[in-house]
């Protein structure tokens, strides 16, 4: 056993205090940890959900606005789109594809998505890879619904069951649609995006089951009843849609058309670029999460003066463990040495502790993200410029180490050979 | 016989202190000799062994352990030399607590590989000087803070004179111990300091134990600050 290995019996000794001190500096490592993990996941995660998406149009609205509501489902859209608009800005030359999105109904607090089937054809996300059918195929007839991957495996629903969609975007169904049943034909794979989250049902049905509901409420006798609307379903060409999603033939046509949309004369529309949107959304997001950063930051620093506070405190019980180590040959270096090296592996033991438990939290709320919104938060190491940081703190550690450290080597030469208690 | 210690012209005061603790003009201990030394309190006997120990340095004189000036060694010379060639033991608290007996003993030679080279064996060194000391073998593997007061003094004793050092340094190692235990702590130290063929200096008030040594040294006598003050 060497000098290291005495240090180590010592620090045993002291395990209450010394463990105490590591879970503090795990707590404020693992807090810095996951705010940065969080942070920069959350933000491929929405990335993810737009990557492949020119431009979103929707009525004239902020642009934060229209991102957050048409793809994430944060809000509500104040104006929609009329399906004239929607049928020129499809025919555009520079246009390649558009997906209209209607919105308005839920099922069981998940979102249903009134499009058409260019949604399954063109929608891309991640690193542009397109939806895939898990099971099933998209919808065809009138009353067929497709869901979300998440949807499904929550709510237990296979190819082939029946269900009913409500009115409104509430938990709560107040009314059910319950005089249309629609029939699951499809479930798509997970994507790791909102698109996991929603129902899709083709624009005649979402018109169609609106039938009767202009005034919000189902008016007694007004609804049109499903055979019926099956055989008129030609006849049910939606009036309006809340979002289109474009993809444009080149990049390079993204600016004029977005500057054309916004002074489009017909109807006030906002036509916006989503990946320079979400960097407004991160602006204004950036404030908090500067303030998170400058939290987590002081509880680091909480941390550390904890253990300075501890390692001060065992200075006057160890001042005879120090007499007696001078007695027996201890130079003072190694006295001062001692401390330092325990606040070496206390910090460490606390940073190691600390990224380890960040990891575990963002293991227990990845789940949690993607049901809420559809978030997926892979697991990831801290990236090496927070490494480097952690790094900062381990010397910063030993740094503080150094006040007691200090300490211990001037009464080491001051106290002569005398065990003083 | 051979000189072991000579201290010559010594004059020391602690930092902050203007006047001198001790200032003497010479002592000399001869290699293997027991000698007990005694003065009142405050009269500088630790003080002494703190400047013998090589733990502060005099500002004037000559401290020679083994021909060596102590005094004009550095600090990492005179820490290696206690580490090598001393052995000490205090008046109480010697002990590590939280390290078995085995451990404590063999304390000295971590921080000095002469001093385990000559032990030999590390380990069964301690244990023959544990037995030697009349330490039961099953206390070997306890803590130290398990034992009583006397059984401490004897583990220091055993730790002093593991790897048969030079010189024993004592300062009142029987001062915590009563009538009966102070006899067979001296009875067992002066065997084993015999058998490792140590110097010991042995500092306390109590002259009732002076009889015993080779010769006595008052302090007061040597020490002419005492006397001024
Ligand atoms: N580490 C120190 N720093 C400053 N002054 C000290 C220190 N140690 C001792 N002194 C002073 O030196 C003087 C001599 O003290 P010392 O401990 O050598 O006496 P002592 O003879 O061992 O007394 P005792 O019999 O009570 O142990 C005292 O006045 C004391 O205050
Ligand atoms: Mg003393």
């Amino acid at each position: 056993m060497n000098l290291l290995g005495l240090a180590w019996r010592s620090l045993v000794n002291r395990r209450f205090a010394v463990i105490l001190t590591v879970c503090t500096i795990a707590l404020s490592i693992g807090l810095l940890v996951l705010v940065e993990q969080l942070r920069s996941e959350v933000r491929q995660g929405f990335y993810r959900s737009v990557s492949g998406v020119d431009l979103i149009v929707g009525g004239r609205t902020a642009p934060v606005q229209l991102l957050l509501y048409s793809v994430f489902g944060i809000g509500d859209a104040t104006n929609d789109i009329s399906w004239q608009t929607y049928t020129e800005l499809e025919d555009l030359p520079e246009v390649e594809w558009a997906i209209p999105m209607a919105l308005g109904d839920s099922h069981r607090s998940f979102r249903v998505l009134g499009t058409s089937t260019a949604f399954f054809r063109h929608y891309r996300f991640g690193d542009g890879e397109a939806l895939a059918l898990a099971s099933g195929q998209v919808f065809d007839d009138l009353f067929d619904v497709v869901v979300g991957a998440q949807v499904a495996r929550q709510l237990g629903y296979e190819v082939g069951d029946r269900i009913v969609l409500a009115h409104g975007t509430g938990n709560v169904s107040l009314q059910g649609h319950d005089d249309h049943p629609f029939t699951i034909t499809g479930i798509l794979a997970p994507t790791g995006t909102p698109v996991d989250q929603q129902l899709y049902v083709s624009l005649a049905a979402h018109r169609a089951i609106h039938i009767g509901w202009e005034r919000g409420v189902q008016m007694p006798g007004s609804a049109i009843d499903p055979d019926r609307a099956r055989a008129e379903a030609e006849a049910l060409t939606p009036t309006s849609v809340t979002a289109i999603m474009l993809g444009l033939t080149t990049r390079a046509a993204v600016f004029g058309l977005q500057r054309r949309i916004n002074e489009y004369r017909e109807e006030a529309l906002s036509a916006i670029m989503p990946g320079i949107t979400l960097q407004q959304l991160w602006r204004i997001t950036g404030l908090a999460e500067q303030v998170l950063r400058v939290v987590a930051g002081l509880v680091v620093l909480a941390g550390l003066l904890g253990m300075l506070t501890v390692l001060l405190a065992t200075l006057g019980e160890r001042r005879r463990e120090m007499a007696i180590l001078r007695a027996n040959g201890a130079r003072p270096w190694q006295i001062a040495g001692l401390l330092v090296f325990e606040a070496g592996l206390i910090a460490a033991a606390g940073i190691v502790l600390g990224v380890l438990l960040a990891i575990l939290v963002q293991l227990a709320a990845a789940p949690w993200l993607l049901a809420n919104f559809g978030l997926h938060v892979g697991l990831s190491w801290p990236a090496p410029w927070q490494l480097g940081v952690l790094g900062l703190i381990f010397l910063a550690g030993l740094l503080v180490a150094l006040v007691p450290a200090l300490m211990a080597y001037q009464r080491t030469l001051a106290d002569g050979m005398q065990v003083r208690t | 016989m051979s000189m072991l210690l000579n201290i010559e012209d010594l004059r020391f005061s602690w930092p902050g202190d203007t006047r001198p603790v001790l200032a003497m003009d010479s002592l000399a201990l001869t290699a293997g000799e027991k000698v007990f030394m005694f003065g009142p309190s405050g009269s500088g006997k630790s003080t002494l062994l703190a400047l013998i120990g090589g733990l502060v340095r005099p500002q004037a004189g000559r401290i020679l352990f083994q021909a060596q000036d102590l005094t004009a060694l550095g600090g990492a010379r005179r820490d290696r030399i206690r580490a090598e060639h001393l052995g000490v033991i205090f008046q109480q608290f010697n002990l590590l607590p939280w390290l078995d007996l085995k451990a404590n003993v063999m304390l000295p030679c971590r921080f000095s590989r002469a001093r385990a080279a000559r032990a030999g064996d590390v380990g069964a060194a301690a244990q023959n000087l544990l037995g030697a000391m009349g330490l039961d073998p099953v206390l070997w593997g306890r803590r130290a803070d398990r034992l009583s007061v006397g059984q401490q003094q004897r583990v220091a004793a055993a730790r002093a004179l593991i790897g048969r050092p030079a010189l024993i340094l004592a300062d009142e190692p029987t001062s915590a111990l009563d009538h009966d235990r102070r006899q067979d702590f001296l009875d067992l130290l002066f065997g084993q300091v015999e058998a490792a063929g140590s110097t010991l200096l042995f500092v306390s008030h109590d002259r009732e134990l002076a009889g015993r040594f080779d010769r006595a040294v008052d302090l007061t006598e040597l020490n002419q600050a005492g006397v001024a003050a």
